[in-house]
């Protein structure tokens, strides 16, 4: 079961002037439990693949196959399909129209149709998946603070119970402790069975918290891999927006002297390493 | 696609052209003389010496002839209704007739002239737009209304409204869409059901979008305000409009083009008479 | 006394109306010509009123507030505040005036009614200072998140001020538009201003000349970058970036390093790599 982009090409504004090709033949596989994260500058495309991996847009050529189907532009199918793949949008607080909490997070399984206590549940369970207060359910989601309006957001796309969950950018402006807390609820859901697909110019969050890595530039893939891999690409081969994180510059330098240390580490490894050709060199 | 392409008549684009260079005020009163004369021309054939006309802008101002030709694009509905009220509910000399709906010659003639006059309507504002920065439009706007002022009627104040609201009009769409993808991906279905159920269901993307614009506007009242933006009080401009040689020409142009359009319509039927004769 | 600082803030306290705390709650506040503070603290702590009262946009309800030696409670000192002390928030959306780019830059100066001259060249200089000439005939919608961020910027040059306050400007931009970012204020300090920058992200006080720490509307913590990098940040919670780690660890196992914020290059310079 995985959540496959085959070779996705797709432009804005076909045939006009300006005509931009946002994504040229990009591919990604997406597995039940797996944290991918796709990372690059503004204007890479990342967004525009989320978009394509909930359905919302189609590829001019290539497809998009969730668990094995792929469904055509305005087809009953592909509304059915795109239940399975949670999408939460960049600033996700900016879509709520209710007056409750409770209300908000029922709005995504009432539109496929959840009623009764199919429903209640669902909300129970996105509730206690996104770390949300059950509390807050009843207050208005207008007035939480940023932290807690940004769980809601994440429960209110939970709740349709999706197999994927794809989230673009979702540390943008939270403060250190919300990054913290966000960061370990989607760890939870990635245990819980949910894949979760991680879209963001944010590498070094990408290589710590990813099993997986796609590095795109200008709408093109430059490299798949774990982070150890991205990591040691990108030390010798630089991509527009991305910056390596400094322990990782750190460790390039130490490898370039030929000390052995792993390019994607902890502190610990870095300070040992360093202690070793020390004692080597004395 | 995307929202925004199919809304707007006419983004300014930066150029200088004739047309870009010559006083917004100018810009303003030329067209209203042209769709003046647009609304005397009675007759199919007077269209040909406005397609002219159009070609002549779109050639002074180096904005291509096939996007002036797509700026009528987000009017086309309101230019085939147009039409067929006119075609049809025209009384005159029946040429056609399918059920109870009858098509008249006087029928078809409106018709014809009403859709190509609401469509030139809309180019030649277009034009307008495309080679007047908002702020310049405003200003002028803002300049040719000052006799209101008299009147206490908030001419400057209206006219830093307009220039915030053309300012942000690709951002909303931007918005729109956004908002409108969102809901989509958590299964907002916009697309069955009876008018009252289509019309609920946009609900959850007019309710974001309000907070939204509220929002916005509360923090860009407070942004123009940090930047000594103060409602009524006198400002000046970077570049003042100034009314020269050549703004005076173009009226001039304008008018006589005018004159021509009616001299026109009215010797045109005889000519073509005497020639079909001779 | 108060022409020898650019801030004199004392005893500020502000209350929103309905709000059951303050947001500030007794401010004090003094800040030299030159300085670039960065000011940091969690959302809600009160940073981004400060950075109103800065302006004038906001007066204490209690305490005061001097800038440029002008009390901002004087309704006659609030527009040469405003003019003096520029403000730069987090979205560049919503500073954005003007359709077209120069216009834009040229919004606050047609506000203090200045001579067409007099503004076009105080456009031409915030556009070169902000790396924007090229782009100014352009469409702000069409610039990127970096380059419309550089425009807000822009545009408050253009009043000419001597402090700059920017409120989590760079909280919106990817890596690229911070950097480009920050590198212009960099030179802009080195020009003499003076800049009060609110920030959560810890890399963006790589240039500061002081820190403040704000909680719940009180500055709980004021010093230099070295003192605070020190140990100071994680006595306060705040995350530790990676070479910050390294450092200490370093330092813990008795390699002496220089004393003030190190960054990478400098850490690989000591251990001679």
């Amino acid at each position: 079961m995985s959540l496959e982009a085959e070779n996705v090409t797709y432009s804005y504004n076909v045939g006009a002037a300006a005509e931009n090709v946002a994504l040229g033949g990009v591919s990604l596989t997406v597995n039940r439990g797996e944290w991918v994260s796709v990372v690059g500058h503004t204007g890479s495309g990342k967004s525009t693949l989320a978009q394509h991996l909930n359905l919302l847009l189609f590829p001019s050529s290539g497809r998009v196959l969730i668990d094995g189907e792929s469904a055509r532009e305005g087809s009953p199918r592909a509304r059915e399909l795109r239940r399975k793949v949670g999408l939460v949008f960049q600033y996700p607080e900016s879509q709520f129209f209710s007056d409750t909490v409770r209300e908000e997070i029922e709005f995504a399984p009432s539109n496929w149709g959840v009623v009764g206590p199919e429903l209640e549940e669902c909300v129970d369970e996105a509730v206690e998946a996104s770390g949300l207060d059950p509390s807050l359910l009843e207050s208005n989601p207008f007035r939480l603070s940023g932290g807690e309006r940004r769980r809601v957001a994440i429960a209110s796309v939970i709740a349709m119970k999706p197999d994927y969950l794809v989230l673009d950018e979702p540390t943008a402006g939270l403060d250190a402790s919300g990054v913290r807390d966000l960061t370990r609820i989607l760890n939870d859901i990635r245990s819980g069975g949910l894949a979760v697909v991680q879209v963001t110019h944010d590498l070094k969050s990408a290589l710590e918290h990813s099993d997986r890595i796609l590095v795109l530039e200008r709408g093109r893939a430059v490299i798949t891999g774990a982070p150890w891999e991205i990591a040691l690409y990108l030390a010798s081969n630089p991509v527009q927006g991305l910056i390596l994180p400094p322990l990782a510059r750190f460790a390039h330098r130490m490898r370039m002297r030929g000390i052995d240390v792993p390019i994607h580490c902890e502190v610990s490894a870095i300070v040992e390493a360093l202690e070793r050709s020390r004692g080597a060199r004395q | 696609m995307k929202l925004s392409n199919g809304f707007s008549i006419g983004q300014f684009i930066p150029g200088d052209s004739f047309v870009h260079s010559l006083d917004p005020r100018c810009k303003i009163i030329v067209t209203f003389v042209l769709l003046a004369g647009l609304f005397m021309a009675g007759n199919p054939a007077d269209f040909v010496l406005w397609a002219a006309c159009l070609a002549i802008c779109s050639a002074a101002s180096r904005v291509k002839f096939s996007s002036i030709l797509r700026s009528g694009r987000p009017v086309l509905f309101l230019v085939v209704f147009t039409v067929v009220l006119n075609l049809f509910w025209t009384p005159g000399r029946e040429i056609f007739r399918i059920g109870f709906l009858k098509i008249t010659e006087e029928g078809l003639i409106l018709a014809f002239v009403m859709g190509l006059r609401l469509y030139f309507l809309v180019m030649f504002a277009a034009v307008l737009m495309m080679t007047t920065s908002p702020m310049s439009f405003s200003d002028g706007l803002e300049r040719l209304l000052s006799p209101l002022a008299i009147l206490r009627f908030p001419v400057s104040e209206m006219a830093m409204m307009m220039t915030i609201a053309l300012r942000f009009i690709p951002t909303l769409f931007e918005e729109t869409d956004r908002i409108l993808k969102a809901q989509i991906s958590r299964g907002a279905d916009f697309e069955s059901g009876g008018l009252l159920k289509r019309a609920r269901s946009y609900i959850p993307v007019l309710v974001p979008l309000f907070v939204l614009v509220f929002a916005r506007a509360e923090n860009l009242a407070t942004a123009m305000e940090s930047r000594c933006y103060v409602p009524g009080a006198p400002r000046t401009r970077m570049n003042p409009l100034s009314w020269s040689v050549r703004d005076t020409n173009a009226l001039l142009y304008a008018i006589f083009f005018v004159a021509l359009s009616k001299l026109w319509t009215m010797y045109m039927p005889q000519m073509a008479r005497l020639l079909t004769h001779a | 006394m108060e022409q020898e600082r650019i801030f004199s803030i004392r005893g500020a306290v502000y209350s929103y109306k309905g709000a059951t705390a303050p947001a500030l709650d007794g401010i004090d506040l003094e800040v030299a010509p030159g300085e670039w503070i960065a000011l940091l603290g969690a959302n809600g702590s009160g940073k981004s009123t400060l950075a109103k009262i800065c302006n004038a946009l906001l007066a204490p309800t209690q305490g005061a507030c001097f800038a440029l030696g002008l009390d901002s409670s004087d309704p006659d000192c609030v527009p040469l505040i405003r003019q003096g002390v520029a403000l730069v928030f987090q979205n560049p959306e919503d500073q954005i005036v003007c359709a077209i780019v120069e216009e834009d830059v040229a919004f606050g100066p047609e506000n203090l009614a200045l001579s067409p001259d007099d503004i076009r060249g105080r456009v031409d200089r915030a556009l070169e200072l902000t790396g924007l000439s090229e782009l100014r005939r352009r469409g702000s919608h069409t610039l990127s998140g970096g380059q419309k961020q550089r425009l807000a910027l822009a545009g408050a040059l253009a009043l000419e001020p001597r402090a700059l306050v920017l409120d989590e400007a760079t909280s919106m931009l990817d890596p690229e538009g911070r950097a480009s970012l920050l590198e212009c204020l960099r030179e802009l300090n080195r020009r003499g201003m003076t800049m009060i920058q609110i920030t959560h992200i810890m890399e963006d006080t790589a240039y500061a000349s002081r820190i403040a720490v704000m909680e719940s509307g009180r500055i709980v913590w004021d010093g230099s970058p070295s003192d605070f990098w020190g140990g100071e940040y994680l006595r306060r919670g705040f995350d530790e970036p990676g070479e910050l780690a390294l450092y200490r660890e370093l330092r813990s196992r008795g390699l002496i390093l220089p004393d003030t914020r190190p960054v990478v290059e400098d850490i690989l310079e000591a251990l001679c790599l």
